[in-house]
């Protein structure tokens, strides 16, 4: 059983993740390099930074500081590139691991995962590690100002399992009491709030971190489809 | 008797199995999002942020 969770888990992780890591780097990774010339003062928005606002992120390592290039495809960018590659594909096997489980789980149940409603599973995926989080606290551009991290963090976590329990009692309870349980589970840290400073402070022109969320959202949608179809597929196949 | 605990037993190591798994994702997961080396910060970042992990 482990053996077919991990094979499955490997190869639709690696697969969507090579995918993912495309579509980061082409896509979303862009208006990161952008934005961090703003944090770092190499260009400013007429509209920032106000006088006394602190940004913190001031990270030499990231390949910026080098005088005043707007090269993207710097060798240091290209580094970056590289690890964005390696950790989405990471990222994208957990991901995988996560879903295989919740498919070996519905087995147990007498419910088979074909590769077609794996893309549902999939976007499930989506809502509750991308979507639910994003809806109270939205995925930040280099150089916005935050609360605390830890409490972000903290936040991040608690949404993600219950957005997963709401769901899943959504998806396989029987009758109304847990149906309704799985709504209250999903907007419960919605109710509460996710930890947010008073007032803005961020650097970045907003139309730019706008997109940046649309982008981080959409990348996500895409990337969770593939990999929900890639799990179901390999999962249903393997005996 | 032995055809009742079969399945009792086959059950209990495939629910092990899947928990392992299920594990092993989340430590990945906090690995790539959240965990607080400087080195991983640094490697990870653009992920981090592009995948709305909260990040410094």
């Amino acid at each position: 059983m482990f053996k077919k969770l991990l094979t499955s888990a490997l190869f639709a992780g690696f697969g969507a993740g090579l995918i993912a890591a495309l579509i980061q780097i082409v896509l979303v990774e862009p208006t990161i390099f952008e934005a961090e010339l703003y944090e770092t003062g190499q260009l400013v928005h007429f509209g920032a930074p106000q006088e006394g606002a602190v940004v913190e992120d001031t990270h030499v390592s990231h390949g910026v500081g080098d005088g005043h290039s707007h090269d993207h495809g710097s060798e240091s960018n290209l580094k970056r590139q590289l690890y964005t590659a390696s950790y989405e594909i990471a990222k994208s096997f957990g991901y995988a691991l996560m879903l295989v489980a919740g498919f070996a789980l519905a087995a147990e149940r007498g419910v088979s995962v074909t590769a077609r409603q794996g893309i549902i599973w999939g976007f499930a995926g989506f809502i509750a590690f991308n979507l639910a989080p994003a809806f109270g606290h939205a995925p930040e551009l280099p150089g916005s100002l935050a609360a605390e991290l830890s409490a972000r963090q903290i936040w991040w976590a608690l949404t993600v399992i219950a957005s997963v329990l709401g769901l899943g009692l959504i998806g396989f309870g029987k009758n109304w009491v847990m149906w309704g349980l799985g709504i209250v589970l999903l907007a419960l840290p919605h109710i509460i709030g996710a930890p947010h400073i008073a007032g803005y402070g961020g650097v970045a022109p907003p139309e730019m971190a706008g997109r940046f969320v649309a982008l981080s959202l959409g990348a996500a949608a895409i990337s969770w489809s593939i990999l929900g179809l890639f799990a179901g597929f390999f999962w249903s196949r393997d005996p | 008797m032995t055809t009742k605990t079969q399945p009792i037993a086959k059950a209990d190591t495939s629910l092990l199995s899947i928990f392992a798994a299920a594990f092993l994702g989340i430590a990945i997961i906090f690995v790539t999002g959240f965990a607080n080396s400087q080195t991983i910060h640094d490697s990870a970042h653009d992920v981090r942020h592009a995948s709305g992990f909260p990040c410094h």
